[in-house]
């Protein structure tokens, strides 16, 4: 079980996301999506400069038992994907909330409006539970 | 749900519970990947305490049973032996698959959870005529020891004198049965006993340094040996010829007949489809449904999965007579380059392609 840091929000899609400097955007998944998935055996991740619309799908995750898709958070563009993954997709199991992040978006001041939209930590748990 | 008397084991084992066919089962105890290798490698120890054991009774046992099932039962005529076939309707689909063991005292029955009311209706149907009793056993739970040293682990907890058994042989220990029988491709044993003593053999297994496995890998394992899965590979809409299962209908015997009998012999065997090997060694994963196109037509993926042993996706498809050894598939609007082979994938830890 990995610790949920409380500085990440949430979509109900199980995707994280942190902010960085810049309006960079950095997503990934939870801990409790990795674990409903399973060993993660590869990642298909978007490209370097696609801009991406807010609900698109931008990376397909291969487990195991399934292959997931993961939304785009946000409208913005691409700007760095976690290579790591390509030899290493077990990070996604191991850290989800660190090692194993996915990508980073750059989003406009309007765009990231969005993000008070979108679970804290805590609402996002107590989610889980009530679903559970 | 249903739950088998060791559910509180795994829960202690901080298994993942999943619903497996309306039982409670742990699909993996940390990581189905690491679960898959060890049982390669080493050994390790399965609760399938789900699956369906029906006891016979009676002095037809035998004649029933030869013509209940496609494969020949007077194969284990003599007791300790064991026989995997197929249960058909008349039309020749497969309703199930299942293995047959003669005990010696009476012949007993181990079939898949989903399907076990089903085959206990069938088998009181078809066994009007016959002196035949039939008993669902809930009072028996199933453990699988399965890997290169699943014959130490079970000498570790004193069971001794299995070294002579050979594959599809069992053995009485007084109430208990050991059968060399399983679903991973590995050497290894299914032990049957009372629910009353399941904790304490899984205890002393899990003692004696035994992995516990979920059914997760489980699942890859069994698909890697090239073992049919009931209700993705096959089901009531196939018959046993596209379905990898020809070597399971003896009509060597002209005087017998079975149920199925006569819809399988109007079949074309030459222009049935048939079932094989998928290798993809590009970064994809096969999955149920995706369509294999090959040089003479077509055809479906049922199971499919990432190979722990090998690091690439393998599956089971059935294609359309006429191909060679290069396919394609589609996966999300992205075509890869495949190869069919014929199965199994591995087999006792060799490498069959």
């Amino acid at each position: 079980m990995n610790e949920t840091p409380g500085d990440l929000k949430f979509l109900a899609s199980h995707e994280w996301i942190k902010l960085g400097d810049d309006n960079v955007v950095m997503v990934g998944i939870s801990d409790h999506a990795q674990e409903q998935l399973g060993d993660v055996v590869f990642i298909e991740l978007p490209g370097i400069g696609d801009e991406v619309i807010s609900g698109d799908e931008v990376a397909v995750i291969e487990s195991v038992k399934a292959a997931s898709e993961v939304y785009s958070p946000f409208t913005g563009e691409v700007v760095e994907v976690n290579d790591s993954l390509e030899q290493n997709p077990e990070l996604v199991n191991t850290s989800p909330y660190e090692d194993g992040w996915f990508f980073k978006l750059k989003v406009s001041d309007e765009n990231l409006e969005n993000i008070n939209s979108f679970m804290n930590a805590e609402n996002y748990l107590s989610r889980l539970d009530n679903n559970s | 749900m249903n739950k088998t008397d060791l559910f509180q084991e795994h829960i202690n084992l901080g298994a993942k519970m999943v619903d497996f066919g309306g039982w409670n089962m742990p699909i993996n105890y940390g990581s189905q990947i690491n679960e898959h290798k060890t049982v390669r490698s080493n050994v390790g120890i399965f609760d399938v305490s789900h699956m369906s054991i029906f006891d016979l009774n009676g002095s037809e046992q035998l004649e029933f049973l030869r013509n209940l099932l496609p494969n020949d039962v007077a194969k284990i005529r003599s007791p300790n032996r064991a026989l995997y076939s197929p249960l058909l309707d008349e039309s020749g689909g497969i309703m199930d698959d299942l293995i047959v063991y003669n005990l010696g005292s009476h012949f007993r029955i181990i079939s898949n959870c989903a399907t076990s009311s089903q085959n206990h209706n069938w088998f009181k149907k078809h066994s009007e005529g016959y002196d035949v009793e039939i008993t669902f056993r809930k009072d028996l739970s199933i453990i699988a020891v399965q890997g290169p040293n699943s014959l130490n682990i079970l000498k570790r907890i004193g069971m001794e004198n299995l070294d002579d058994l050979i594959d599809f042989d069992l053995k009485i220990l007084n109430s208990t049965m050991v059968a060399k029988t399983g679903y991973t491709g590995e050497e290894g044993f299914e032990i049957v006993v009372k629910n009353s003593e399941v904790q304490s053999l899984w205890k002393k297994l899990i003692k004696a340094e035994a992995s516990p496995i979920g059914l997760g890998a489980r699942d890859t394992l069994r698909l890697e040996a090239g073992l049919n899965l009931y209700g993705t590979d096959m089901d009531t809409s196939n018959h046993p010829f596209e379905s990898n299962l020809a070597w399971t209908i003896d009509m060597n015997d002209h005087a017998r007949n079975f149920i199925g009998k006569s819809s399988l012999v109007r079949i074309n065997k030459e222009s049935s489809k048939e079932l094989v090997g998928i290798i993809l060694k590009e970064k994809g994963i096969l999955r149920s449904n995706q369509i294999i196109t090959h040089e003479g037509g077509s055809g479906i993926v049922l199971s499919g999965t990432f190979s722990p042993s090998f690091g690439f996706s393998i599956a089971f498809a059935r294609l359309d007579k006429g191909h060679n050894a290069s396919g394609k598939v589609e996966i999300r609007n992205k075509e890869f380059n495949v190869e069919i082979v014929s199965l199994p994938f591995i087999r006792k830890g060799r490498i069959m392609i």
